[in-house]
């Protein structure tokens, strides 16, 4: 009786359409939520690179205290406005992936394995009450051991001391490469300096940072058992800060404030 | 049906019929996610909601199944299911819906899920269905539980995100072992567990496929004839 090809037909259809209802249901009622989540989670990592984060205050009215920039990578220019896009909800790494927004960079150049770099990226500014700049928030991104790490950097008001980073997302090693992760180790990057006579000399170094040395402030200790991992984070560093990077931005920042 | 049948149902898979000791089925996620115990609590969750729904869900419509598409049958509700479970995830608890990323898609391919619906679900009524589901969501938890609180706890000093052996490299005492980190340990992990379950309930034994036969003499290489 089951067996016949119309009730074969009959009940597959049936559980099929019962089944993409409660689907398209769950899908559909839950997407805000979702959207928001995927928002605040990276909203959060902003606030805690600018170490302004306080889990008990409301996302939102946290987050009012920075300042979205748009950022022109060919002139370093800061916009207010990009084209019908709203400053708010720019995403650069979409962005980065829309042949008509982004640049392929040369493999000789793509030291941290970036691929393809959005035209205009976002950065955001921390400023205090009286309105004069406190810290600069640069996304980043780049490749590590098994798959690309996309963080957050702040920067002193000098535009040159690294005040905290954070990764929102990476596929690194439990253990090893995701102690990027490891509170003690984001913490060593406060104070560090970036640029020497206009050149990016941060690096993570194999080992301990000995203190006694005059690149020191340089300097951050590697993850140990995360060789590759270490060295993508430099190798990002190195792009971003440089001349593909934010570096004219910074310089353009400087003459602003 | 009696209570005590309800009861049996719901109780042998915890240990006599475990899904992951005695069947070995859902190896696969036992060691992708159980590296950190609140994430593990969560698939645990995840698992056992998903085999007892779909356990009920396939019992309710048992007689009306054309046995030719009934894997296909099953499939789409333990995948339905599945999406609503990771959607809601992502709606109300996004920071672990992170972590376990595409393990909470892979549920559709648990073999304890298609393993009860095909076994269970398709021969007996509704309700005793869904509380095979439940018990045999809970075996896997046990395990699963089981090994996340060994990892976490000796791999990386904490459980549930608490620290519980200060490590040496925060300054503490610990050297973690960073193998319990790494997924291979958990089937080291399963592998004592089995072991420790077998030499208790010695029944669970599998008899040996071959036998080693004895050593043969060896043939006298000298006298033997060369095929040339």
């Amino acid at each position: 009786m089951n067996d016949s090809v119309l009730k074969t037909l009959t009940v597959s259809f049936l559980v099929c359409l019962f089944c993409s209802l409660v689907v398209s249901y769950a899908a559909v009622s839950l997407r805000d939520m979702q959207n928001l989540n995927k928002l605040n989670d990276q909203r959060i990592k902003i606030l805690k690179t600018a170490a302004i984060y306080n889990p008990d205050v409301s996302i939102e009215s946290q987050f009012s205290r920075l300042t979205p920039k748009f950022v022109d990578f060919s002139t370093g220019d800061l916009l207010d406005e990009y084209g019908e896009y709203d400053l708010n909800t720019y995403d650069p790494v979409y962005f980065s992936k829309q042949p008509e927004h982004s640049t392929p960079i040369p493999a000789s150049k793509d030291i941290a394995i970036v691929k393809n770099q959005e035209n205009i990226g976002k950065i955001y500014l921390l400023k205090d009450s009286s309105s004069n700049l406190e810290k600069v928030i640069l996304p980043i991104r780049g490749y590590g051991l098994w798959g690309t790490l996309f963080g957050y950097i702040a920067i002193d008001k000098d535009l040159n001391t690294i005040k905290g980073l954070e990764f929102y997302a990476h596929k690194e090693t439990p253990g090893l490469g995701a102690e990027v992760d490891n509170p003690k180790w984001k913490s060593l990057w406060d104070g560090k300096s970036i640029y020497k006579n206009g050149e990016v000399e941060i690096e993570v170094i194999k080992g301990k940072v000995d203190p006694s040395n005059q690149m020191a402030s340089y300097q951050v200790d590697g993850l140990s058992g995360a060789t590759l991992t270490s060295r993508g984070v430099t190798n990002m560093l190195v792009y971003w800060f440089g001349e593909s990077g934010y570096k004219e931005t910074l310089k353009n920042i400087n003459y602003d404030s | 049906m009696t209570v005590k049948q309800y009861k049996e149902v719901l109780a042998k898979p915890l240990l006599e019929e475990n899904p992951i000791t005695l069947q070995i089925l859902g190896i696969c996620s036992a060691l992708a996610v159980t590296s950190n115990l609140s994430v593990t609590l969560v698939m645990c969750v995840a698992l056992t909601s998903v085999v007892s729904f779909s356990n009920l869900f396939i019992s309710i419509i048992r007689n009306y199944i054309p046995s030719s598409v009934r894997i296909i049958v099953q499939m789409t509700i333990i995948a339905s299911l599945v999406i609503v479970v990771d959607e809601l995830l992502k709606a109300y608890d996004y920071e672990t819906s992170k972590k376990l990323s595409v393990f909470v898609g892979l549920i559709i391919t648990n073999c304890i899920v298609m393993g009860r619906a095909e076994a269970f679900a398709m021969k007996e009524k509704p309700f005793i269905s869904f509380l095979d589901g439940l018990g045999n969501g809970l075996g896997y938890s046990i395990i699963l539980i089981a090994v996340a609180v060994v990892r976490e706890l000796f791999g990386a000093g904490t459980l549930m995100g608490y620290e519980i052996l200060p490590l040496v490299s925060n300054g503490g005492w610990y050297p973690a072992n960073n193998l319990l980190l790494l997924p291979p340990s958990s089937f080291i992990l399963i592998g004592l567990i089995i072991w420790g379950i077998r030499a208790y309930k010695t029944d669970q034994i599998e008899p040996n496929e071959y036998k080693l036969s004895k050593h043969a003499t060896a043939p006298d290489l000298s006298k033997r004839e060369l095929n040339v």
